[in-house]
């Protein structure tokens, strides 16, 4: 266990006089104990296999029975999973923390595959508010229009609409990507902490409102700017990354990347992780 | 959290009370309180349909109270004699619940001083008045209404419809969606969302003369729409106008005898989703009300922020 108290190395934001306070308390200790296994464990996980496939139809289910009917396929080792007729159904494949091939074939409602943690999943229609929500790991691909809130809080993974999204995209977006083909809506990256949004078409008013850091690329108009955000110039290492991403989510195959806006977060907060501003990041 | 929903079939009838049940029906879960159907239905197009209240169906935090029947037929009587002596021929009259009724009349004079002269009596009040609008709104969920009101067999063009979950007022049918325009035949509003300026606007709108029966914020599109309608605008212009004059965050669906339109505040804070083809236009707060009248796959999309559009039948 690193012992955070005696750690004499300080990092630069604490050379530079921010959050110089010692870092103690039970909760850090305890959650980062490696001997209490538990911590780790991730419950409602399976070792699943690609191969096995199997088709699940969901018109007749609620989205109580159609989860727990999801998780009981992965528990007998399914790891490619069709789902039938969705029908805006809301909540559907939500806290999946496993690697598995999810495809709807048809359109989701609010909350779809929120809190996920690996999985890859296509969604060949719609999907509602809110999609993606807290996501942690893994691909989502949605062939059509997503709604307002698309991938609200994620911490990771890649999240793809191809379509347009509504309002407050990005909301609270704390780590990952971010790709939309279409025009996105209003309040785009609100309260954004970290990660990218890349958006091919146009955005709405208040970009970046009230971002701390992060990074949206936009192709198309800008309807206004947020407070707090900035333009920043674009740079090669700004163009490769993005041509890697367009390229991982199949879209966008000859936009022209290098006219694209690049808006950061133009003030940074005092408690917040200065060594690492997204400017600096580089291509990962 | 309430729920809206729409259609408008163009240049078709269809039957909009089964589908707009069911698309309520979907929304349930978004507001139980109380239920409103706006049906524009296929009446001969000849005579007012005027749909009133002389009695309220009192739920859960409501300001009004339990009355005896018998005060409800005595109410009915004065705006019978009230009706005569405004020259109103009533041609059919049915009488739907202990205190809701449906007249079917003939009246050519002003609307806006014979709603005044009619809810001038103690607690009458008039849902709606048009030759094709029929408002229906009492407590239960989608189907319970349509059952109580027999609204399964109307056909007509377009309809918008409301599931309420009561949060600034009380649970009774004064409270409820969809409200009138008054004093505009065949006008209906229904809202999602919470308007913060309701009283400036209201009160400034009652110094014009318009009315309100409730203390529901919603109601306050109807009139403020009415009264921009009554100055002359469009029903567009009037809406686009609510963009700014309005405060708060809204989605809501007005209707009109042959046009039916959304509007979305600035902030995009509420739900709407949108499924446009040649001959249907559908519109909830959720996909899944929709999906009920449209099993098929189909193409669907948020509209953006401060979005006004209206479709013709």
């Amino acid at each position: 266990m690193a012992n955070i108290k005696t750690n004499e190395n300080k990092t630069k934001a604490q050379s530079m006089g921010l959050h110089s306070e010692v870092l103690t308390g039970k909760t850090q200790q305890k959650f980062f104990n490696p001997d209490e296994a538990e911590n780790f464990y991730y419950w409602g996980t399976y070792d699943v296999d690609f191969n096995k496939r199997i088709d699940l139809d969901v018109n007749d289910l609620d989205c109580k029975e159609a989860n727990k009917k999801i998780d009981e396929l992965m528990s007998q080792g399914y790891g490619t999973i069709v789902i039938k007729n969705p029908q805006g159904k809301h909540s559907l494949g939500v806290g999946v923390l496993n690697k598995l091939n999810l495809i709807f074939e048809g359109s989701l409602g609010y909350f779809g595959v929120g809190s996920i943690d690996g999985p890859t999943v296509r969604i060949n229609g719609r999907v509602g508010w809110s999609c993606a929500e807290n996501m942690m790991a893994g691909k989502v691909v949605i062939e059509k229009n997503a709604g307002s809130c698309f991938g609200a809080a994620v911490r990771g993974g890649d999240l793809i609409c191809k379509g347009s999204v509504g309002a407050r995209t990005g909301i609270d977006q704390k780590g990952g990507t971010i790709i939309v083909g279409g025009d996105a809506g209003a309040f785009t990256g609100f309260m954004m902490q970290r990660g990218r949004i890349i958006i091919l078409g146009n955005v709405g008013i208040n970009l970046g409102d009230s971002m701390y850091d992060g990074t949206i690329y936009v192709g198309g108009k800008i309807g206004s700017f947020g407070s707090d955000a900035i333009e920043s110039p674009m740079t090669k290492s700004d163009v490769d990354w993005i041509k890697r991403k367009l390229k991982v989510a199949e879209i966008g195959e000859d936009f022209d990347i290098s006219k694209m806006t690049k808006v950061v977060a133009g003030k940074k907060l005092w408690n917040y992780d200065a060594l690492e501003p997204t400017e600096k990041k580089g291509a990962i | 959290m309430c729920g809206i929903a729409g259609l408008i079939h163009r240049g078709k009838s269809s039957n909009v009370g089964n589908e707009l049940q069911a698309m309520l029906q979907a929304l349930k879960h978004r507001g139980p309180d109380s239920t409103g159907y706006a049906l524009y239905a296929d009446n001969d197009g000849q005579n007012f349909i005027m749909r009133f209240k002389v009695g309220e169906n009192v739920g859960e935090g409501s300001s009004s109270i339990n009355e005896d029947e018998s005060v409800y037929d005595k109410r009915k009587e004065l705006v019978d004699q009230m009706l005569k002596s405004l020259g109103a021929k009533v041609l059919k009259e049915e009488k739907l619940t202990p205190y809701s009724y449906r007249y079917e009349m003939q009246y050519d004079e002003d609307l806006m001083d014979f709603s005044k002269k009619i809810e001038s009596i103690e607690s009458v009040e008039i849902l709606s008045i048009g030759k094709s609008l029929e408002l229906i709104k009492d407590l239960g969920d989608a189907q319970e209404v349509l059952d109580r009101y027999d609204l399964g067999k109307v056909r007509g063009t377009h309809a918008i419809g409301h599931a309420r979950m009561a949060t600034e007022s009380g649970v009774d049918i004064k409270s409820a969606h969809p409200f009138w325009g008054y004093p505009f035949s065949d006008v209906s509003v229904v809202h999602n969302g919470q308007l913060t300026n309701y009283w400036n606007n209201r009160r400034m709108l009652e110094n014009k003369g318009m009315r309100f029966m409730s203390e529901c914020d919603s109601e306050l599109i109807a009139v403020y729409l009415a009264e921009k309608m009554r100055n002359g605008a469009t029903l567009e212009e009037g809406m686009k106008d609510s963009l700014s004059g309005l405060d708060g965050v809204f989605t809501y669906f007005v209707a009109t005898k042959d046009s039916l339109g959304m509007a979305k505040d600035t902030m995009a804070a509420k739900p709407l989703v949108l499924y446009e083809s040649d001959d249907l236009v559908a519109m909830g707060s959720e996909e899944i009300a929709i999906r009920s009248i449209l099993p098929h796959e189909i193409d669907t999309y948020d509209p953006f922020d401060g979005e006004v559009k209206v479709w013709q039948i």
